[in-house]
């Protein structure tokens, strides 16, 4: 079925693809550079101020160590995968107010969604089209839930 | 009924232009196919065998005439003059085309409806109980919590990447209309001693190739707590339920490889860190919304008389009216599963008088029912006859509520990419054998057939008291027997009985069931189901098998 669905759309232009991952980042402060430590190197007492969390990781393992982290980036090797979703909240509900990147298969109609749970950073495997970007994160006036970003609900715009 | 406010409007709205933009980015072929794919199904968009398929979203199953007569415009407009009423209280449109989609979700989002969340591995449009606000039975309308859950759902930021899709239902009685045992979670509203409403939390039923009864996480959670409560389920499923194997993803696997009570500790460690974050809507937002559920001003005057003179009414409203809370007044069921008709389908005329019926007879309400038919919750008794014989002119009247003919059948191999087998013909040659003799339907008594085209079990074949279940069998198509399933309160798992059939061996094997239930029964009033639990499945495989 999904054939059907390519053949729709063949002959229209591929887009240019660029090797170099397009950073995308909504934070203040510098930008953090240095080695990034598997989550088992990190927690077995390397000297590291940035971390990378895998799908399976347990985020929680980070907290006793949040005061000398300055990066989480959590991985996303499939787009799919929404694991990191939690991990990034799970974070931010904890206290974590350093960088948390989202790494890898990371996509524009995703980036909504994580900005919510908490992410501030975004390393996508291919470049993100800046207006596409700005229209995606500007998208939707309320929202329905708390999340990690702070937005009010509805309920309490409705209630003040 | 909820009306949006300007918030709810907003959010749709936003919805709706941010598809478009994914829609026109698919077609400059900036995203690919696969990227695309979740995109349109958490939009409700399906490609078919022939066609898009387009599903749109009936909150807890209840519109009022305003959107049935949209469903009935879009029918006409963008289909081929037919809706289908899914066991999800949805309806789908089988024969979408991609160009006009963009008019199509401004049209719905003039009635305050959408196809958000109606597919894809997402939490999915919430079910509730087709009697709502109307039963007897109720502690309380069950919908107003299934709208909190419908807000909280929607477009959630944690969970739209889930391991697979996610269902909830929530009902309100200890009569079960939603088969709640058989969602992700199902809610039970009660009330205890002290008056308070709570709910008992089942988590890990489904249907599907690992058929599970869902079973108690939680006997009591406060209703003021139950959206924090299910976000920590949720959080639990997002982090370890299966990735590896799509077959193995749904939370029901979950629960079972932890076993319920590690799964049970799991949930509470999570809520006791999410509870304190204030997740929960304000007291202040419940009232809100339970405000805009308030019942009906019901005339307590009402005539609480029926005239029954008229032997065909009379057995219309033995068949498919229910008893009212209210006196004077009545719940009227519409079979969508007339003589020769495919379960579940309703024309565009037809959407249309009984979008009229509603707003005439009805308080303006219609419920959309899991077993794939209609319901009319607030009639007047004196009103009956009039909304019967209108239903009776668009063929809407046939008196076969959980009767023999009224089954419930996915829409197989005629129109879904996975079956296997077809559905709808089967149905049909199996009520084509009862449907002319109503008397024998009644006399068969309560008797609830379900018809899956695939392992995937969208026809709820395992829910069955008697289920059949299409597959592949050398390139033909074959069918398996089970029996003994329920998705009521009394729910249980169908198994299967023998060897398959062929297309003919499986219409003539119902029709021995029945014969010999109906030699075996206890007593006349002996449901089929009864029957097989009391006799258990040795003789009726004699019966079929010889």
């Amino acid at each position: 079925m999904d054939n059907q669905d390519q053949q729709a759309v063949a002959g229209a232009p591929t887009p240019a693809l660029d090797d170099a991952p397009a950073r995308l980042r909504l934070r203040d402060d510098a930008p953090f550079e240095s080695p990034i430590a598997p989550l088992a190197d990190f927690l077995a007492g390397g000297n590291f101020a940035a971390v990378r969390l895998e799908p399976g990781d347990d985020a929680r393992a980070l907290i006793p160590h949040f005061g000398r982290l300055k990066l989480i980036e959590v991985a996303f090797p499939k787009f799919r995968d929404g694991r990191g979703y939690s991990a990034a909240r799970i974070l931010r509900e904890a206290g974590f107010s350093g960088e948390i990147r989202a790494a890898g298969d990371v996509l524009v109609d995703q980036l909504g969604f994580m900005r919510r749970v908490g992410f501030d950073s975004f390393a996508p495997n291919a470049p993100l089209d800046p207006g596409t970007v700005a229209a995606t994160l500007d998208r939707f006036p309320h929202v329905y839930m708390k999340s990690s970003d702070g937005r009010p609900p509805v309920w309490a715009l409705r209630h003040g | 009924m909820y009306r949006y406010d300007q918030y709810d409007q907003a959010i749709v709205d936003a919805r709706v232009a941010e598809f478009k933009d994914q829609v026109a980015r698919r077609l400059r072929n900036e995203i690919t196919e696969d990227q695309f794919k979740p995109l349109r199904l958490m939009n409700g968009l399906y490609l078919q065998l022939h066609a898009y398929m387009l599903r749109v979203a009936i909150p807890y199953g209840t519109l009022s005439g305003t959107q049935m007569r949209m469903l009935a415009h879009i029918a006409r407009k963008y289909d081929r003059d037919y809706g289908h009423f899914t066991t999800r209280q949805n309806i789908q449109y089988n024969w979408i085309k991609l160009e006009q989609f963009a008019d199509l979700l401004d049209d719905l989002s003039k009635v305050e409806m959408h196809a958000f969340q109606t597919s894809g591995n997402c939490i999915r449009n919430i079910s509730s109980d087709q009697f709502a606000g109307a039963a007897a039975d109720e502690v309380a309308d069950p919908r107003p919590y299934a709208e909190l859950l419908r807000q909280w759902s929607t477009l959630h930021p944690e969970f739209s990447f889930l391991p697979r899709k996610f269902k909830i239902a929530v009902i309100a009685s200890d009569t079960d209309r939603a088969a709640i045992q058989l969602h992700d979670i199902g809610l039970q509203l009660r009330r205890n001693d002290a008056g308070d409403l709570g709910f008992r939390v089942y988590v890990g039923g489904g249907m599907g190739r690992t058929p599970i009864l869902g079973q108690v996480v939680r006997d009591w959670i406060p209703v003021g707590q139950f959206l924090s409560y299910s976000e920590a389920i949720l959080r639990v499923y997002n982090r370890y339920g299966r990735r590896d194997n799509i077959y193995k993803a749904r939370i029901k696997i979950l629960v079972t490889e932890l076993g319920i009570e590690e799964f049970t500790r799991q949930v509470e460690a999570e809520w006791a860190l999410l509870e304190p974050l204030g997740l929960d809507a304000p007291q202040a937002e419940y009232d809100r919304i339970i405000a805009q559920f308030a019942p009906p001003a019901f005339d307590p005057a009402a005539n609480d008389d029926l005239d029954l003179s008229d032997p065909d009414f009379r057995l219309w409203v033995e068949q498919n009216v229910h008893p009212h809370k209210a006196p004077g007044y009545a719940i009227a069921t519409i079979s969508l599963k007339p003589r020769a008709g495919i379960p579940g389908d309703a024309s565009s005329a037809q959407m249309d008088v009984i979008a009229d019926l509603a707003e005439r007879y009805a308080q303006d309400e219609i419920r959309v029912t899991h077993s794939q038919n209609l319901v009319l919750a607030h009639v007047r008794k004196s009103d009956l006859y009039a909304v019967w014989q209108a239903l009776e002119a668009v063929d809407l009247a046939t008196p076969n509520l959980d009767l023999v003919t009224d089954i419930i059948a996915c829409p197989g191999m005629d129109y879904c990419t996975l079956a296997n087998a077809r559905s709808i013909p089967i149905a049909q040659k199996i009520a084509a054998k009862f449907e002319n003799d109503i008397a024998e339907q009644r006399d068969i008594g309560e008797l609830k057939i379900k018809v899956s085209g695939c392992i995937n079990g969208c026809g709820h074949h395992h829910a069955g008291h008697i289920g059949i279940l299409g597959v592949d069998k050398k390139g033909e198509e074959a069918y398996q027997l089970l029996l003994g399933g329920s998705g009521a309160e009394d729910a249980s798992l169908a198994k299967i009985l023998g060897p398959g059939f062929d297309e003919n061996g499986i219409v003539a094997a119902v029709d021995r069931l029945i014969a010999f239930y109906r030699s075996a029964r206890a007593a006349p009033d002996e449901r089929f189901l009864d029957t097989y639990r009391r006799l258990g499945p040795a003789p009726f495989k004699a019966a079929v098998y010889g």
